[in-house]
């Protein structure tokens, strides 16, 4: 145990450890806003809802079926992600050629309806989801109890996010994703179905999105204001990192949830504003965000 | 780039010889009104089309989509609670107040945001407006989450009382009838057509020699302003300044008012306003249906029906005098 600035090892690293389990949901979220982003052009406003839902499903699996975490960890982003193309193909797609802002206000539309089911259904109060057995306890690390679900989940999604990373900028699939990005014209010409790849990339990122309901539900309830509540937070992080940047997107998310964490400790008013605060001075200085290319 | 089709409707240029017919039969609505209904739903349907009206300048004819209109709205209310409880203004002082914190509020955000465009627009707005949710969540004059509670409406110039609830409502219409006039000869302005000249085509507009980002700003500011002036009368009407007014729900209620009545329509907003304020009375009871029927309404809109309730009327009106 030791001290700085008054405050003792033991609550500054806790408040680091939260701050990096929020940074880990960030950055999952705006990884699969900046992978829509770059595809479809629109920012999913869906994705908070769709957090919930992948969260709400892995209860549902666990309470109806009886199907526990590990598996829900693959079957829910599957299931929400089908959501996900469903309402690409028989929305979204129709809405490419108009306006982007029509998008923004689609998805909008269909996270008040997804909230609002939920809501009817399950109450505003959160329902209780329990850590698997291989991840309770926790290890004493001296300066600090590390709880083992807590490092499963900022390792786990640290290699979700890298390997994402990795499939878009160095495979032949992500190339095809970026060339598309780019010029979807062009891409179309070489054969290669554009308007496919848009479905599967919408549904990847509300997969990501799933996936990260998954892993919030032991720590946080699975409540239907969960998705609402985190995901401005995550279009503020969006902004900071610059909109459609992949790894923009997942060090920013970690930052700001060390950012948050440690503001909570020094000062802790501000902790819900610091990134909003950091927003601001971003966008004076860099108006396209820290890795965004300007326009 | 192909610059906002946001706005379908009033494709026709502004021409000044707009007919005084709908003003007469919005003071005549004015006027009957409260005979039917019941002023204290009257009056906040009134708020709340001004509301949209004011949104309707950024999005209907600027071509800008805030998402965060909210913080206007919130922190005038705020303001002018504030004002008249604590300071013990007078009414139409408390709403100066208000509405000049909405203004300063939206020279700092139109400051900060204006340069961006589209998406990058709406998101940063929202962004900021949460920030200003917080700090009203947080603020020791705001009352966290009780708000500002019974809220005097005290005498106009301190002479005429608004207690009874049909005199605040005569108060309510004739600051919601000059708004909307005002709305309406800005917008025709040589100020409006600049704003619509940056809507259709900003590059054009630029080369032009207008300053597109100043007109940009200056809209914003006067739509922050005009949200404010509705916030500001709100708290005095319900006597009460609360985080509902603030929080990003109230942001896209707006937005979902302004497209159901018609994008860039003048009577649109006001429309889609009265429309969604007496859905949420009726569906009251129903709890959180209310968030999906909302939800349902806006896909429906966004989907099929993008023209809005005044923007079709108008279409098919001027299909048939076309012949």
């Amino acid at each position: 145990m030791f001290e700085i600035l008054g405050i003792t090892s033991q609550a500054l690293f806790g408040q680091l450890l939260i701050g990096l389990i929020n940074g880990a949901f960030y950055a999952m979220l705006s990884l699969g806003l900046a992978v829509i982003f770059g595809m479809l052009n629109i920012i999913n406003f869906t994705h908070g809802a769709l957090y919930m839902i992948g969260a709400f499903v892995a209860w549902m699996l666990l309470n109806y079926l009886g199907i526990g975490y590990w598996w829900a960890l693959v079957l829910s982003p599957i299931v929400t992600g089908a959501l996900g193309v469903l309402i690409e193909r028989l929305m979204l797609s129709r809405l490419r050629d108009l306006d982007h802002l029509y998008g923004l206000l689609l998805t909008f539309g269909l996270a008040l309806i997804f909230e609002g089911l939920f809501r009817q259904k399950f109450g505003s109060s959160g329902l209780p989801y329990r850590i698997p057995a291989e991840l309770s306890g926790g290890t004493n690390l001296g300066f600090m109890f590390l709880p083992n679900y807590r490092a499963w989940v900022i390792t786990f999604s640290l290699v979700v996010c890298i390997g994402t990373w990795y499939a878009i900028e160095h495979t032949r699939l992500g190339s095809y994703l970026r060339a598309a990005t780019e010029n979807p014209a062009l891409v179309q010409a070489f054969g290669i179905n554009v308007s496919r790849m848009i479905t599967l990339t919408y549904g990847f990122g509300v997969g990501l999105a799933a996936l990260a309901g998954v892993l919030a539900a032991p720590i946080y309830q699975v409540n239907p204001l969960m998705g609402s509540n985190i995901i401005i937070v995550v279009f503020a992080v969006v902004v900071i990192g610059g909109m459609g940047s992949i790894l923009g997107s997942i060090i920013t998310g970690f930052a700001l949830g060390v950012a948050e964490g440690l503001t909570k400790v020094f000062y802790p008013e501000a902790s819900s504003t610091v990134i909003f605060v950091i927003m601001a001075i971003v966008l004076l200085i860099r108006p396209s965000g820290l890795f965004g290319r300007s326009s | 780039m192909s610059t906002q089709p946001v706005s379908h409707s009033e494709s026709s240029p502004a021409s000044g010889s707009t007919s005084m017919v709908p003003f007469v039969v919005l003071a005549v609505c004015l006027i009957i009104g409260p005979l039917l209904i019941y002023p204290v739903f009257l009056m906040k349907a009134l708020c709340f089309a001004l509301f949209a009206c004011a949104f309707n300048i950024l999005l209907g004819f600027t071509g800008l989509l805030s998402f965060g209109h909210a913080a206007f709205l919130g922190m005038a209310s705020y303001a002018s609670a504030h004002a008249a409880k604590v300071w013990g203004l007078t009414p139409e002082l408390a709403i100066a107040f208000g509405t000049l914190v909405a203004m300063g509020l939206g020279t700092v955000i139109g400051m900060l945001t204006i340069r961006s465009r589209g998406i990058y627009f709406a998101n940063i707005t929202l962004a900021f407006a949460q920030m200003v949710f917080f700090f009203c969540l947080q603020a020791k004059f705001t009352g966290g989450e009780d708000g500002i509670q019974s809220v005097p409406r005290g005498s106009l110039f301190g002479l005429i009382s608004l207690k009874s609830d049909m005199a605040m409502y005569v108060f309510v219409a004739v600051v919601f009838f000059a708004a909307f006039v005002m709305i309406h000869r800005i917008i025709h302005s040589p100020f409006g057509q600049v704003l619509r000249a940056v809507r259709e085509n900003e590059t054009r507009a630029i080369s032009l020699g207008y300053k597109a980002e100043q007109y940009k700003l200056a809209a914003f500011i006067l739509s922050a302003m005009l949200a404010g002036l509705a916030g500001s009368v709100k708290a005095l009407v319900f006597q009460l300044a609360s985080l509902t007014d603030v929080g990003w729900q109230m942001s896209g209620e707006v937005v979902l008012m302004t497209l159901l009545g018609g994008v860039g329509t003048i009577f649109g907003p006001a429309v889609g306003a009265f429309v969604i304020v007496s859905m949420e009375n009726y569906l009251a009871e129903l709890g959180s249906w209310v968030l999906v029927v909302q939800g349902a309404i806006f896909v429906l809109c966004v989907m099929t029906f993008r023209r809005g309730i005044v923007g079709t009327a108008s279409y098919y009106w001027n299909k048939r005098q076309q012949g």
